[in-house]
C-alpha cells in the first residue's frame, strides 16, 4: 500500500511545488495591487524560456554542468528586473482605481502582447534543458526510486513559503507591504510610499511566476501557450486559497496537484478538468475561497 | 439618434454589398457577425459592470449544439438547427446564471472562468460526444428541405446572419430601453438604491445573464455552419478574452458598437496575416491598450464624434 502512495505523494508534491510559485506571486499581487494580473502566466513562460536558453548556452559554452543551477535563479531574477518595474509604473499603475473590467482588460493587452513578443524573441518550437535534473540523478528508498530534482523543487517551495511569510512579518519592507494591503488610505496618511510598495510587490510576483516556470523547464521543458495554460491554473489555486492568502495557495496548489495526480492514476480522461472541477466545488461552498475574506456582493 | 440610425443603415448596406464585390470577403464577415453576436452579449454584462471571463463557453455551446444535432441526430434544417442552437445556449446561460450572477467584480469574472474551462476540458476529453481535440464536423444543412451546395449555403447564411443582425439588434435596443434594461446600468452605479426601489438586482443580472448566453449561442451557431467545423478551442479562456476585448473596443454604448469592433478586428486580422501573422495578438493588444487608453467609449464613440454627436448623460461606460 505504502509502496504505491509515496510515489504518488512525491509526484503530487512536486507538480503542487511548481503551481505554487506562480500562484503565490498572483495572490501577493492581488493583495497588494488589488489588481487580477492576467498576463501574470506570461512571465511564468518568460522566465521558462530564459532559463532554458541560458541553460543550453552553458551547456553549450562547454562551461561546468552546475552552474545550470544558479542560472535558473539568475534568469528568474533577470526576468523580475527586466519587466516587474517598468510593467509596473508604465500600464499597471494608469490602471489604479479604475474598473476590474479595465483592470483586467489592460492585462489581457499585455498579455497578448507578452505572448507574441516570446514568438518572436524563441520562435515557436518548443525548449527542453534537463541538465540540472540529469545531473542530480536518481535515489532509492526502499526500493521506491524518485528523482531527486522532484525532491529539490518540494524543498524549495517549502523554503519559498516559510521565506515569504517571514519577509512579511519580520522584514520594514514586508511588514510596509502588510500595512499597505490592510488599509492603503492610512498607510498612505502615516508616510509611507505607497507607489513604491506597489512596484516591490508586482517585481516580486514577477519573480515568483518566472521562478516558477525556470525550475519547470528540466521537467516539463517550455512551448508556445504554456503562459495560457498556466495562468488559468494559477487562477483556480489563487482563488481555492483565497485570493490574497499566502499559506492558502500552498495547501490550495497541494489540493489541485493532489487531485490532478489521482485524476492522471485513475481517470487518466479527467485529469485536465480536475483542477476546474475541485475550484468550482469549493468556490461554490465558499466564494473567497478556503481562507479568503470579502463579501459578494454590496448589499 | 436619427443620424446614428442612417449611419447603422448605411454600415448594413455596405455590409450586404461587400462579397458582391470582393467575393473573398464573405467568409471573414460571416464569422466577424458571429464574433459580433457574442460581443454583443458580453456587452450587455459590461454595462452591469460585470467582466465575464468565460463567456466563449456559450459561443462553443452554440457551435456544438449545431454540429451536434446535425451530425448524431441527423437534423439538418437550418432553421431548426439555428433555433435550437440558440435555445440550448440560452438554457446553459440561465442554469449557470443560477448561481454566477450572485457574484460581482473579479469574483464573476474567475468564476465564469472556472466553468468555461471545465466545459473546454469536457469538450476536449469527451471523445465520444464531442470528438475530443478533433472536434466534430458540421455538414451543410438544407432549408426548408432544399439541398443546397456549400457555396449557395455560405450566401444564404451571410443574408440570413445580417437580418438577424437587424432583428435581433432591435430587439436588443427595445430590451435596454425598458425598465429591466436600465436597471442593469444601476447595477453598475448604484446597486444598493435599484435593491431599494424595489427592484430585484438578480433577476435583472439574471435576465442579461440568459440573454447574454443566447447571443453567444447565436454567433456559435453561425460560425459552426460557416466554418463546418467545430473545436474545443472555441471555449477557451483566451477566446473568452478575445470577445470582451472585441466588445470594448466596438464601444459597449450602442448595439452596434460589438459588431462594428468585431468587422474591424476581422478584416484587420484578414491583412495582418499576410505580412505579420506572427504578431497579430500583439497588433491587437497594442490596439486594445489605446482605445483603452484614449478611446474610453470605443471606435463607435469615435464614429459618433466625428459625425458631431456628443456622448450622452448616463451612457455605460466601462
Amino acid at each position: 500500500m505504502l509502496q504505491s502512495i509515496i510515489p504518488l505523494a512525491v509526484d503530487a508534491l512536486a507538480n503542487a511545488a511548481l503551481i505554487f510559485f506562480v500562484a503565490v506571486g498572483l495572490t501577493l499581487v492581488f493583495s497588494v495591487l488589488r489588481i487580477l494580473n492576467v498576463a501574470h502566466g506570461s512571465f511564468y513562460s518568460i522566465g521558462a524560456y530564459v532559463a532554458a536558453s541560458v541553460g543550453l548556452w552553458i551547456v553549450g559554452a562547454g562551461l561546468p554542468d552546475w552552474l545550470t543551477f544558479p542560472a535558473l535563479l539568475l534568469s528568474a531574477a533577470f526576468v523580475a528586473a527586466l519587466f516587474g518595474p517598468i510593467v509596473e509604473k508604465t500600464l499597471v499603475s494608469w490602471t489604479y482605481g479604475k474598473s476590474e473590467a479595465v483592470q483586467v482588460l489592460v492585462t489581457f493587452g499585455l498579455f497578448l502582447i507578452l505572448e507574441d513578443l516570446q514568438r518572436i524573441v524563441f520562435g515557436i518550437q518548443s525548449v527542453y534543458q534537463d541538465t540540472p535534473m540529469t545531473m542530480l540523478g536518481i535515489s532509492e528508498i526502499g526500493g521506491i526510486v524518485y528523482l531527486n530534482y522532484q525532491l529539490l523543487l518540494i524543498g524549495l517551495a517549502g523554503v519559498v513559503l516559510v521565506a515569504l511569510r517571514l519577509f512579511i512579518t519580520r522584514s520594514r519592507t514586508g511588514r510596509l507591504l502588510a500595512a499597505v494591503v490592510a488599509d492603503r488610505e492610512v498607510s498612505e496618511a502615516l508616510g509611507i510610499d505607497t507607489q513604491r510598495m506597489f512596484m516591490i510587490a508586482f517585481t516580486l510576483g514577477v519573480f515568483l511566476a518566472a521562478i516558477g516556470g525556470a525550475m519547470a523547464t528540466p521537467t516539463t521543458g517550455v512551448a508556445p501557450g504554456l503562459g495560457a495554460d498556466t495562468m488559468v491554473l494559477a487562477f483556480a489555486v489563487a482563488a481555492i486559497g483565497g485570493l490574497g492568502q499566502v499559506e492558502g495557495a500552498a495547501i490550495a496548489s497541494i489540493i489541485v496537484a493532489t487531485a490532478k495526480v489521482l485524476a492522471i492514476y485513475f481517470a487518466p480522461s479527467l485529469d485536465a478538468v480536475a483542477p476546474y472541477l475541485v475550484m468550482l466545488a469549493v468556490l461554490l461552498v465558499k466564494p473567497y475561497g478556503l481562507f479568503g475574506s470579502g463579501s459578494t456582493r454590496k448589499i | 439618434m436619427n443620424r446614428t440610425l442612417t449611419l447603422s443603415g448605411v454600415a448594413l448596406i455596405i455590409l450586404a454589398l461587400a462579397p458582391q464585390i470582393f467575393p473573398f470577403l464573405q467568409f471573414t464577415l460571416t464569422i466577424a457577425i458571429a464574433k459580433g453576436f457574442a460581443a454583443l452579449g458580453v456587452a450587455l454584462l459590461l454595462r452591469a459592470g460585470l467582466i465575464s471571463l468565460g463567456h466563449a463557453m456559450y459561443y462553443a455551446i452554440g457551435a456544438y449544439a449545431a454540429a451536434f444535432m446535425a451530425q448524431k441526430l441527423g437534423i439538418t434544417d437550418f432553421a431548426v438547427i439555428m433555433i435550437a442552437a440558440t435555445v440550448i445556449s440560452a438554457f446553459f446561460g440561465l442554469v449557470f446564471g443560477l448561481f454566477l450572477v450572485r457574484y460581482r467584480a473579479i469574483f464573476f469574472a474567475m468564476l465564469n472562468l472556472a466553468v468555461s474551462m471545465v466545459i473546454y476540458s469536457l469538450a476536449s476529453k469527451l471523445y465520444g460526444i464531442t470528438g475530443g481535440t478533433d472536434g466534430l464536423r458540421v455538414a451543410v444543412p438544407t432549408i426548408f428541405g432544399m439541398e443546397l451546395s456549400k457555396d449557395a449555403f455560405d450566401g444564404v447564411l451571410y443574408y440570413v446572419s445580417i437580418v438577424l443582425v437587424v432583428a435581433l439588434g432591435y430587439l436588443i435596443h427595445r430590451y435596454l430601453k425598458s425598465p429591466l434594461g436600465n436597471a442593469l446600468s444601476a447595477v453598475h452605479s448604484n446597486e444598493v438604491r435599484l435593491e431599494y426601489l424595489g427592484v430585484s438586482a438578480w433577476s435583472s443580472l439574471l435576465t442579461a445573464y440568459t440573454i447574454s448566453a443566447a447571443l453567444a449561442g447565436v454567433g456559435g451557431a453561425i460560425a459552426a455552419l460557416s466554418i463546418g467545423h467545430v473545436l474545443p478551442e472555441y471555449a477557451f479562456w483566451t477566446e473568452s478574452g478575445h470577445l470582451v476585448l472585441t466588445a470594448v473596443l466596438g464601444g459597449i454604448a450602442g448595439i452596434a458598437g460589438p459588431f462594428l469592433g468585431s468587422v474591424f478586428l476581422e478584416l484587420i486580422h484578414t491583412i495582418a496575416v499576410g505580412f505579420a501573422a506572427e504578431a497579430w495578438n500583439m497588433i491587437v493588444g497594442v490596439a486594445l491598450l489605446v482605445v483603452i487608453f484614449f478611446l474610453p467609449r470605443g471606435l463607435f464613440g469615435l464614429f459618433e464624434r466625428l459625425s458631431g454627436q456628443k456622448a450622452t448623460d448616463g451612457e455605460p461606460k466601462l
